[in-house]
This record gives structure tokens, sequence and C-alpha cells, in this order.
């Protein structure tokens, strides 16, 4: 009896309860919560513009495109003439041997410049407080100039290489280095201090302590940042232009050999044509595009999860 | 003190020592020595320096910037800030257990195998850890779980753990800075027992906030207090006094020992 009557109660006993509670704030507070209401649509507002513009990108591609999915999408070579059977092959060949550079570069770079600058420079130098600033202001430099400098530089100038797929990897990892080292950087710092002490208090060195106790800590951190930059490798377009992925190549690439094309960049000369199928053409890179991007995002978030510690 | 002071073998003699911590002086003249085979107890109130002093003698405080050491810190008569000593080297040989346990990311048996196999010991790994895990009272409670992660084990087996782990490199001298002080009263004890083991065969070094432990355990106690500069609103922390425990504890030279020790402040 007790048992049943118990819910009941309680039931009541939280009405009033609530009552309460509105009749002590209810007209007080009236401008408070009007203003509270105001702020969380904006709030809301901001949000859904976001989801908006996400939500009509994949429907557009989606319904423009949709058509255009099959395997012979990714398997095909373009053309210019029979853009019904065109495909991407070429660029999509492109694309992953850009990449597979660019990991090749900014995995070794990235984290050793991120473990120099948290574990071995000395803070209070000035030429290090430089390197520093130059590292953050590096990571908001525009991709174009990193174009320019590997035309320059590297397909011309002192490195020479032509107009191949290994001056866009390249020009690529240079400009996502400085966000590579930036995450890296933070996820050494996210390491706990008392790891690097434990260690070095049994007296082994410093570069002994960071190699085999700091570095495996904060690899899933770093892992996770050099994916987020690949992925955002594998959309840049712009400064590949200036490094020769702009010309219409239907062979597939050869990483050191002069002709190349990438992923963004053959949805770039598929959009610009007038022809109505090459533009459905081009929705249809989206798609794949925005998938793979979809995939290195996810594989980001499940290792982030995966290998999350709370120290 | 002066008789036992002959008959003890003096591990260190600390003489005249202060520490930097950038322009601010965090440790002023202290000068104290620490005796073989014995527990030392470094007490006082918050910000007296006490954990500065204990990192300054296996130059833990190297890796803190701008910290800098000035005068004499001598082990077994060697300075250990002269310029030909490399620090990894005293590491080695004065090893630290720290307050809150901080075991490696691995196995236990990982835990306690890094130092032997990073400084390249010889001998058999197996029998290295099991003799350090014997000599912090642990293995008994893990010998069957040993490829288990460290962080599964409570906070007492860890610090326990954090100690077997320093104890398989061989040192000479252990350090503890607070090792009691994220532990539950039962953990404490196992501890302490543990350190009376210890002293037999190393020179222990204890930081601690716990004034009954510091008299449970401690053959000799400093007592640190921080003396205020009000104009430079500077805080420097000082030894008041040395000496034996039970004298420190129950008929202390200086009326501040007297007033911390009977719970008057701090």
């Amino acid at each position: 009896m007790a048992m049943a009557d118990a819910p009941k109660r309680s039931k009541a006993a939280m009405k009033a309860a609530a009552s309460m509670t509105e009749s002590l704030s209810g007209n007080a507070d009236k401008s408070l919560k009007i203003r509270g209401m105001v702020f969380r649509s904006l709030l809301l507002f901001s949000m859904t513009i976001a989801l908006i513009a996400i939500v009509a990108i994949i429907s557009w591609a989606v319904v423009e495109g949709g058509q255009r999915l099959s395997w012979g999408l990714i398997t095909n070579n373009p053309s210019s003439f029979r853009p019904e059977t065109a495909g991407y092959r070429p660029a999509i060949l492109g694309s992953i041997q850009i990449i597979a550079g660019v990991i090749t570069l900014i995995l070794p770079l990235g984290v050793g410049a991120a473990l120099y600058l948290e574990q071995f420079a000395n803070k209070e130098r000035w030429y290090n407080k430089l390197i520093e600033l130059n590292i953050q202001n590096l990571a908001g430099v525009p991709s174009i100039v990193f174009g320019i400098l590997g035309l320059a530089f590297i397909v011309r100038g002192p490195l020479d290489l032509g107009f191949v797929a290994a001056a866009g990897s390249m020009t690529i990892a240079l400009l996502v280095l400085p966000t590579v080292i930036l995450s890296s950087r933070e996820a050494i710092k996210a390491v706990p201090s008392s790891l690097l002490e434990g260690a070095m208090a049994l007296g082994v060195t410093r570069w002994q302590a960071v190699w085999k106790m700091v570095l495996p800590a904060a690899a899933p951190g770093m892992l996770t940042g050099v994916i987020l930059a690949v992925a955002r490798a594998i959309g840049e377009a712009a400064p590949l232009l200036l490094v020769g992925a702009s010309t219409f190549v239907t062979f597939d690439p050869n990483f050191w050999q002069d002709g190349y094309s990438a992923l963004p960049v053959m949805i770039f000369q598929y959009a610009g044509r007038p022809q109505d199928e090459f533009k459905v053409l081009a929705a249809a890179g989206v798609i794949v595009m925005l998938g793979v991007v979809v995939i290195v995002n996810s594989v980001a978030v499940w290792l982030r999860a995966r290998y999350e510690r709370s120290w | 003190m002066t008789e036992n002071a002959t008959v003890k073998n003096e591990v260190f003699s600390l003489d005249g020592v202060n520490v930097h911590y950038g322009n601010s002086l965090a440790v002023k003249d202290v000068s104290f020595p620490i005796y073989e085979n014995e527990i030392t107890a470094l007490i006082g109130p918050s910000g007296c320096g006490k954990s500065t002093i204990l990192r300054s003698l296996n130059r833990m405080n190297d890796l803190i910037p701008g910290a800098k050491v000035s005068g004499d810190v001598m082990y077994h008569g060697a300075d250990i800030y002269a310029d030909e000593v490399d620090p990894v080297q005293v590491r080695k040989i004065i090893g630290m257990v720290f307050q809150k346990p901080n075991p490696f990311p691995k196995s236990i048996y990982e835990n306690v195998a890094f130092g032997p196999q990073t400084l390249g010991m010889k001998g058999n790994m197996d029998d290295i850890v099991e003799e350090a895990l014997v000599g912090a009272a642990l293995w008994d409670e893990v010998k069957d779980r040993l490829k288990d992660n460290a962080f599964g084990m409570s906070g007492g087996q860890q610090q326990r753990l954090c100690i077997a782990r320093t104890i398989a490199v061989k040192p000479d001298v252990i350090l503890m800075d607070e090792p009691c002080s994220a532990l539950d009263p039962v953990s404490t004890y196992k501890i302490e027992d543990l350190m009376m083991k210890l002293k037999k065969d190393y020179t222990i070094v204890i930081v601690t906030h716990n004034m009954q432990q510091a008299a449970r355990v401690a053959d000799r106690t400093a007592f640190f207090t921080v003396s205020s500069n009000d104009e430079e609103g500077s805080r420097t922390g000082v030894l008041v006094e040395f000496d034996e425990t039970s004298k420190i504890f129950s008929n202390p030279a200086d009326q501040r020992t007297q007033d911390y020790v009977t719970g008057r402040f701090g």
C-alpha cells in the first residue's frame, strides 16, 4: 500500500514545489526571461545558417550528380567529348599520390618540430619565441601564397622538379605543416608533466623519457591532428592550380613525371564547361570528395574516442 | 646530535643553499646534513620551500625553467651542482617518488622494467622486477597480474609501484615528496611501514604535511617556515631548526617550531 502511494504523493509534492518556484520567480524575472529567449534564438539562428549551408551543398550534389554515381565515375578516364562516360581516374590517383606524399612529409616534420618546441626549446630565448609566433601566423596564410611559393621554389628555382605530383605534395605539405605542428603541440601539452618527471627521476635522459613515454602518450592526439590536416589537404585546389595540377590529363600520373591532376581541380575543370552533362559530372565528383572527407574525418573521430585518456 | 654525527655517515651536506625561481628567492640559506640509512623529514607550512629543497637534492629543479641553485649541495663530499656533473647520473643514484602516484600508462611489469631496461642494466629482467616489487612490499598483491595496466591498481598500490620502480634502478637515496598526501590511512600505514624497512638499505628524505607522519617515521626532522617581507612583497622559505625528531616534537629550541608542532599555526 505504502509503496503504491509513494509515487502519487511525490508527484503532488513536486507540483506544489514547481508552482511555488514559479510564483516566487515569475514576474520579477520576466525581462530577464525575454532577454534569455532572444539570446537563445540568436544562437539558434547562427547554427541554423551553418546547418542549412551544409544540407544545401550535400543535397545539391546528390540531386544533381546522383545519377552519375557508379564505379565508372572512379575508374574511367576523363574526356572532353563524352561526358556521359568520363570519370575521375587520373585525378583520384593524383590525389592519392599527393596525399601519400603529404603524410610522409608532415609526420616526421610536424611531430619533430612540435617535440622540439614543447620539450627541448628554451622558451625564454627570443628566437624560439619568434619561431612560435611565425608558426602561428603561417597557419593563417592563404593557401594561394603557398602555391606561389611552390611554383617559385619547388616547380622552378632551387628544386626545379617541374609540374609533377611530387611538387604538389610538397606544396600542400608546407601548407598544412603549421596546423600539424600546432595540433601536435597541443597533444604533447595534454600529456601530464608527471609522466616526464617520473621517467627522468629514474635517471634516464630527457630524450629517452620523451621518446619512450611522452611520444607514445601523445601519439593518438598527434595522429588525429595529422588526419584532420589530410582531410584539409584533400580538398585544396588553389595552390595545386599553380604548381601544375591544372593540366587536363587523361593518363595515370607518375609521382615524378610531368602531368597530374587532383580531384578538386578536376571538379573545377568539369564545372567550368558549358554542357550540362559536365555539370552533372562535377556534382558527382563533389559527392566522391565529400565521401572521402567524411571517411577520413570519421577515422579521426574514432581514433580520438578510442585512445582518449583521462589522466 | 653532535655525538651521532661523528658516528653516522653524512650522505648529503647542505651549506648555505639558496634556490631562485627567476628573480624571486624561494629558499634562503639552508644548511643541514642528511645521514645514511636514516629517514629525514622536511616539515613546515605551505610555501616554506621544503619541496624545493627536496628537488634540489637530485637536480629535479633543473627541469623547471628559471630555477637556480646556489650554495653547496654536497653528496658524499662531492658537489652535485659542479660543472662536470651530469644531472642524469645524479637522478640515477638519487631516486624520487612524487606526491601524486604517477605510474606509466603501461603494465605493472613494464613500469618496473622501464628504468633498468632504458639504463641497460645487466641481469635477468624478470628477477630485477620481482626483486623490486618484493622490496616495495607489492609482489604478493600483483604477482598474478603483472601484465595488467598499472592504472587499474589502487592509489596506495600505485604509489608502492612507483617506489618499486625507483628501487629497481638501485639508487642510494630515495626522495619522497609528500608520498601519502593522496592516500587513505591504510595505504599510508603500508607506505610508512615500507619506509621503515627500506631505510636499512637506503637513505630516505621525505617531505610531509603530516606532522604525525614525521613523528612516526623520521629519525631527524628539519622544520622550515615562510619569512615574508612585506616591503618587497616576497615570501622566502627558511630553515628554522634541524634536530632529532623526538627533540623537534618534544623540546624544540625555537619558539616557531614549538608553535607549529603544537598546532598553533600552519
